[in-house]
């Protein structure tokens, strides 16, 4: 769906993104991470032709962008930053103004009141009535923004850190829209700097740091188990005595042992008299998975 | 597109607080000039307020000179420096790009917007005085008036090599003048006033142009529709310098007041010509530099 070849933006003398290979595929659910500054929102705005690339390819639904983005543009929902509206107009006017900005002539124009509705069903705006965007709340304005993306029934989601404003209802009832819809067949493409929301939501993820992809892969290969065990016991000494040189770590109750078989090893400490009170193959969280390839936050100068 | 860009104009509050205020001005002037009969005297002052107590038909041309060296041009200059820097800062273009709209086409339907927008204040500015000049003024004071035509055609008579003066405005006035002594029917003015019409809207699509280009350099709406106006007022300040005589037949002011020679018995053509001309050429460089530069810019707003 989406794909960049050695993909690369300067301005000026600063490099925001270097020779980026991005890989999207239909039916994924892919978020970018990257700290503030790492150029998630170059990258976005490139893939939707209003940044031009320095260097480099970008295909997106089989098309080249920026050259054929006419044509596929009609097919995407963006998100890009905030969300943006006439403030003195009500949210359905601002839908249907920017409808109707698009091309699709008559046959767009028969069925926009009708997807202008369901939009804002969607984001949970259906009785939102006539009142000015001026009035509207952070969240609200937000849950605009998603309705715009949301109105030409697009095949592919690009949206830059959609969760941005939303309090914690808002936030799931994006994951639940976004999986819904990406369940009826919508590629969802998402930036965050929220690892929660991408762990929770995503299949796929990469990463980006000072410009470069430094990580790409399905969120079940990066969290698969290490072939650790972490289990809590208290009689944490004996078991350390009993699995010598298998415990790599030990942090009072808590150990991570080097084990093939989580069943077989609580099989061996209960069959040996030992206490369990919890057990579990070791994953990486998706925080410690950013964090080991992206160092510190960009947004210290050092 | 074209159609969401006038929406977009005729449904903001500014469009219609600009135009009322804008025909405002001349409606003042009338009910001042009403009330104390004092007008300017021939070659003096704004073009045609000598003559509107002859005749309050001849109105209309009166309050287009009054709101054309500043209302009109401020408020041109600031919905077309407003037109893509006011989208950029509000975020709203980002989406329209995206929707997608083709940047070139989004231009056009600016640059419409903005020609739809001069043409309904200078048409309400030209009804609202044409109504203010019969009702307050009337035409029946042209008598009053005509008890001193000795005098009146006496400046007439100079008024011809008024036009070759260097500043239009002492034209304006020789030019009511010399039409006091030819009087114009009502259809031969209804005619002129639309030639000043069409005059007047190039002359604002020239600043339109430069307000709109600057508008794609900059995202500040703000910064574009001063940057036009500062283009003008330079433009003005060398129209009347001596020692600019060079640059002059080329700057976009110099032939603002031509219009003025619609009102001539016979009219007088010549800088009428070069008024639009000198308009059209900067009518297509500033809106080809427009196009060249929206076309190939990085949209980071």
């Amino acid at each position: 769906m989406i794909i960049t070849r050695a993909l690369t933006k300067r301005y000026g003398a600063v490099t925001a993104v270097r020779s980026v290979d991005l890989d999207v595929r239909e039916g994924d659910r892919y978020g970018l991470l990257g700290p503030n500054g790492s150029g998630k929102t170059t990258l976005v705005r490139m893939l939707l032709g209003l940044v031009y690339a320095t260097s480099g390819e970008i295909e997106v639904l089989g098309r080249r962008i920026p050259s054929r983005a006419l044509e596929v543009l009609p097919q995407i929902g963006a998100l890009i930053e905030e969300p943006a509206a006439y403030p003195h107009l009500s949210g359905r006017t601002n839908l249907a103004l920017l409808d109707a900005a698009g091309p699709g002539g008559r046959a767009a124009r028969r069925t926009r009141r009708q997807r202008v509705d369901e939009a804002l069903e969607q984001v949970g705006l259906a009785g939102i009535g006539r009142r000015p965007v001026k009035a509207y709340s952070l969240g609200m304005r937000q849950r605009l923004g998603l309705a715009a993306a949301l109105i030409r029934r697009p095949r592919l989601l690009i949206l830059d850190e959609p969760g941005n404003g939303l309090d914690p209802r808002g936030i799931r009832d994006l994951r639940e829209l976004l999986t819904g819809l990406n369940e009826a067949g919508v590629t969802v493409f998402l930036s965050s700097h929220l690892l929660a929301e991408v762990e929770q939501l995503c299949t796929r993820v990469g990463v980006l740091n000072d410009g470069r992809l430094v990580l790409q892969d399905d969120l079940t290969v990066l969290r698969a188990p290490t072939g650790r065990i972490v289990l809590d016991t208290p009689d944490a000494d004996q078991v350390a005595v009993l699995l010598d040189g298998q415990v790599e770590q030990r942090d009072g109750q808590r150990l991570l042992v080097r084990y093939e078989d989580v069943a077989a090893l609580n099989a061996r400490l209960v069959g040996a008299g030992l206490r369990v009170s919890s057990i579990g193959p070791q994953q990486r969280t998706l925080e410690e998975i950013v964090l080991s390839v992206t160092g510190t936050g960009s947004d210290q100068v050092s | 597109m074209i159609k969401v860009e006038l929406v977009k104009l005729l449904r903001r509050p500014r469009t219609w607080i600009s135009v009322v205020l804008t025909c405002a001005l001349p409606f003042m002037v009338a009910v001042f000039i009403t009330v104390t009969h004092l007008v300017p005297p021939p070659g003096q002052g704004s073009a045609f307020l000598s003559a509107v107590l002859q005749d309050g038909a001849l109105y209309p041309a009166a309050a287009l000179a009054l709101v054309l060296p500043v209302f009109l041009p401020v408020a041109v200059a600031v919905v077309a420096g407003d037109s893509i820097a006011g989208e950029a800062t509000g975020g709203t273009l980002r989406y329209l790009l995206v929707r997608p709209v083709g940047r070139t086409r989004l231009l056009v339907a600016k640059l419409i917007s903005v020609i739809v927008y001069v043409l309904v204040v200078v048409l309400a500015v030209t009804f609202t005085a044409y109504a203010t000049g019969v009702f307050l003024l009337g035409p029946s004071r042209a008598a009053a008036v005509g008890q001193t035509p000795g005098g009146v055609a006496g400046v007439g008579g100079g008024a011809v090599g008024g036009g070759l003066a260097p500043t239009a405005g002492q034209a304006a006035g020789g030019a009511v003048t010399s039409l006091s002594g030819a009087p114009l029917s009502l259809l031969q003015l209804t005619e002129r006033i639309a030639g000043a019409i069409a005059f007047i809207t190039v002359s604002m699509l020239g600043v339109a142009a430069i307000a709109l280009f600057l508008s794609t350099i900059t995202d500040s709406a703000l910064g574009s529709a001063l940057g036009a106006l500062a283009a003008l007022v330079a433009s003005e300040v060398l129209v009347t310098l001596n020692a600019a005589t060079v640059v002059q037949p080329y700057l976009p002011t110099r032939y603002w007041l031509a219009w003025i020679d619609f009102f001539r018995q016979p009219v007088f053509w010549r800088d009428i010509q070069r008024g639009f001309g000198i308009q059209a050429v900067y009518v297509v460089v500033f809106l080809a530099a427009a196009w060249a530069n929206f076309s190939t810019k990085d949209i980071t707003a």
